[in-house]
């Protein structure tokens, strides 16, 4: 049984001119959940898509399951769970049907089918919706539905798209905790997204894109341990920033706030007003993968 | 509560062809919408009873080669054979072009085990499998009318599935190519002249020999002569011709629509 469900190597997606993806190697291990960090546009989907083996890669190799996508393409596809950004879900049939077809497209028996469908519909929390059409149904149900369908084939790699975008706050909870139980189950999830709470609640190990490559690769803890200083302290300023020299490890200037990175964010504080600066607004956090990211490109993750 | 990810046999086997998979999924759909389906039975059925009946009692009889039919006889086939255009041709362009569009439906079926080739056989079949249906409806009122002479006339039933397969397909091809709905008021253009110049509602030999030679480039000509040979049990070697422009421009178009479902869909 082969270890590493993906390998990349130099891997390249071009669109006439534009690189989507330039050149990135990563692996993605059994039962580990991996995410793509990085803004829109930063090469994720793309990436997902060619794991997904409906997008040819540019260059570079690709294994998934130990398979070449190109040729292997059907065999891949039968052993994946894909959950793509815009759910594709089948407006013409129901929650019950929705599962059922895409269980044939599988080549499953309608028993097996059936048999499996009361057990993911639990599981989406979807079981009184049952013979509900798609269309009426909200954000998230759609959203828990699509990852229902995705496992009707019982696939050792789950690919997520941008699982909880475009949801309310409360509706993203629920499907993280039913990511967290595939977790639990051993599943081995790739996950791609542009929220780094996202990120850090979900994902063992990442790595945050940017421009198509690879500026970043750790868990979060070491990712966030390795680019910052541990803490930030936010301030909003009437001063130019130079007045801030020598507080802290580094400092960024953002549109409507300044961060200061420091190992301890309470003296550097202390530090500005020694110095007579009253800031309007100061904050101290601990840093997060979004300082990460800001380290990394200079720039924020979502703009 | 059973795991949900964990496998409990082997994987699924992934050889041949599943565009079986994609004609489940429209049976699936139509079970709700059998009442829609049942419309396209009575489009020819109309036709006949308004052109075959009525304008046939003033019309009189037909000469055929060496036969005389009556008028309602001479149109069935024609009528027959056109549906058998219309309905392909609207099963293949307006819905796939929703489906393609905005539907999703090709998206989710390319994430599994169907390739495209899978999804443009399975329309153009589904496709061929109303028109079969239609077709029947259709040979049971001849029947009905006293115009099926022979069991030669069954015949003509795959015979229509044929024109059904040529037009569906190049249908499906030509709408991967549109790129806005009035893309598809090309098609009436291209349709309506088929339908009323086919030899569809009077013989050939009316025209003079420059406007016959136009009118056998309609492959719905060829396709009105195979069917009306049947269900007039009048048959010579031209048969396999008619036959065999109507496969190749079947397949012609089914190798063209599945090359550029995969330009569109993987890209």
């Amino acid at each position: 049984m082969i270890e590493d469900l993906v390998e990349a190597e130099g891997l390249v997606k071009r669109f006439g001119d534009f690189t989507a993806v330039d050149s990135i190697d990563f692996t993605v291990g059994r039962g580990e959940a991996f995410g793509f960090l990085g803004p829109n546009g930063a090469g994720k989907s793309s990436t997902m898509k060619m794991i997904g083996t409906v997008s040819p890669a540019t260059s570079g190799t690709l294994r998934v399951l130990g398979m070449d996508p190109a040729s292997q393409g059907r065999q891949i596809r039968s052993r994946l769970g894909v959950v793509p950004q815009d759910n594709s879900l089948d407006m013409e049939l129901t929650v019950e049907e929705n599962l059922m077809i895409y269980g044939r497209y599988f080549d499953l028996s309608r028993r097996e089918v059936r048999a499996r469908i009361a057990d993911l519909l639990e599981f989406a929390q979807l079981t009184d919706r049952r013979t509900s059409k798609v269309e009426p149904l909200s954000g998230g149900m759609k959203r828990r539905l699509t990852i229902a369908r995705g496992l009707i084939n019982r696939p050792e790699l789950i690919l997520l798209d941008e699982p909880t975008t475009g949801l309310d706050p409360q509706a993203r909870h629920v499907l993280w905790d039913r990511l967290y139980r595939l977790k639990r189950e051993g599943a081995t999830l790739i996950i791609t997204t542009h929220y780094m709470d996202e990120a850090e609640q979900l994902c063992d190990r990442l790595v945050i894109m940017d421009n198509g490559r690879i500026v970043g690769e750790g868990s979060p803890r070491e990712l966030i341990d390795r680019h910052t200083s541990g803490e930030v302290l936010e301030l909003r300023l009437e001063e130019p920033v130079g007045a801030l020299s020598g507080i802290g490890d580094h400092t960024e200037e953002l549109a409507d706030r300044v961060l200061v990175a420091s190992r301890d964010a309470e003296s550097a504080l202390a530090e500005v007003h020694a110095r007579g600066i009253n800031p309007a607004m100061s904050l101290i956090r601990r840093a997060t993968l979004e300082d990460v990211f800001l380290t990394l490109t200079g720039r924020t993750l979502v703009d | 509560m059973s795991a949900l990810t964990t496998r409990t046999g082997p994987p699924t086997l992934t050889g041949g062809w599943r565009a079986h998979r994609v004609l489940e999924r429209n049976l699936m759909v139509s079970k709700r919408s059998w009442v829609l389906v049942l419309s396209g039975f009575f489009e020819p059925v109309f036709y006949l009873f308004s052109i075959g009946v009525g304008v046939g009692a003033m019309v009189g009889d037909v000469q055929v080669g060496a036969r005389t039919v009556s008028y309602a006889a001479f149109v069935a086939p024609a009528l027959l054979s056109s549906s058998a255009m219309n309905g392909a041709v609207f099963e293949s362009t307006l819905n796939i072009f929703f489906k393609l569009k905005w539907g999703k439906v090709y998206d989710a079926m390319l994430s599994t085990p169907l390739r495209p080739a899978d999804v443009a056989a399975g329309e153009i079949g589904w496709s061929l499998l109303r028109g079969g249906l239609y077709a029947i409806g259709f040979m049971v009122v001849m029947a009905l009318f006293g115009l099926a002479e022979s069991w030669w006339t069954l015949m003509a039933i795959p015979a229509a599935l044929l024109i059904g397969f040529a037009f569906a397909s190049v249908g499906m091809a030509a709408t991967t190519f549109m790129r806005s709905w009035q893309d598809f008021d090309l098609i009436n253009v291209v349709t309506l002249p088929l339908f009323l110049f086919s030899a569809t509602f009077y013989p050939l030999d009316v025209y003079p020999p420059a406007i016959q030679t136009v009118t056998r480039i309609s492959p719905l000509y060829h396709g009105v002569e195979l069917v009306r040979a049947f269900t007039l049990g009048m048959f010579d070697w031209s048969l396999a011709g008619h036959a065999a422009v109507l496969l190749g421009m079947g397949l012609i178009g089914l190798r063209v629509a599945s090359g550029r479902l995969e330009r569109l869909l993987l890209a």
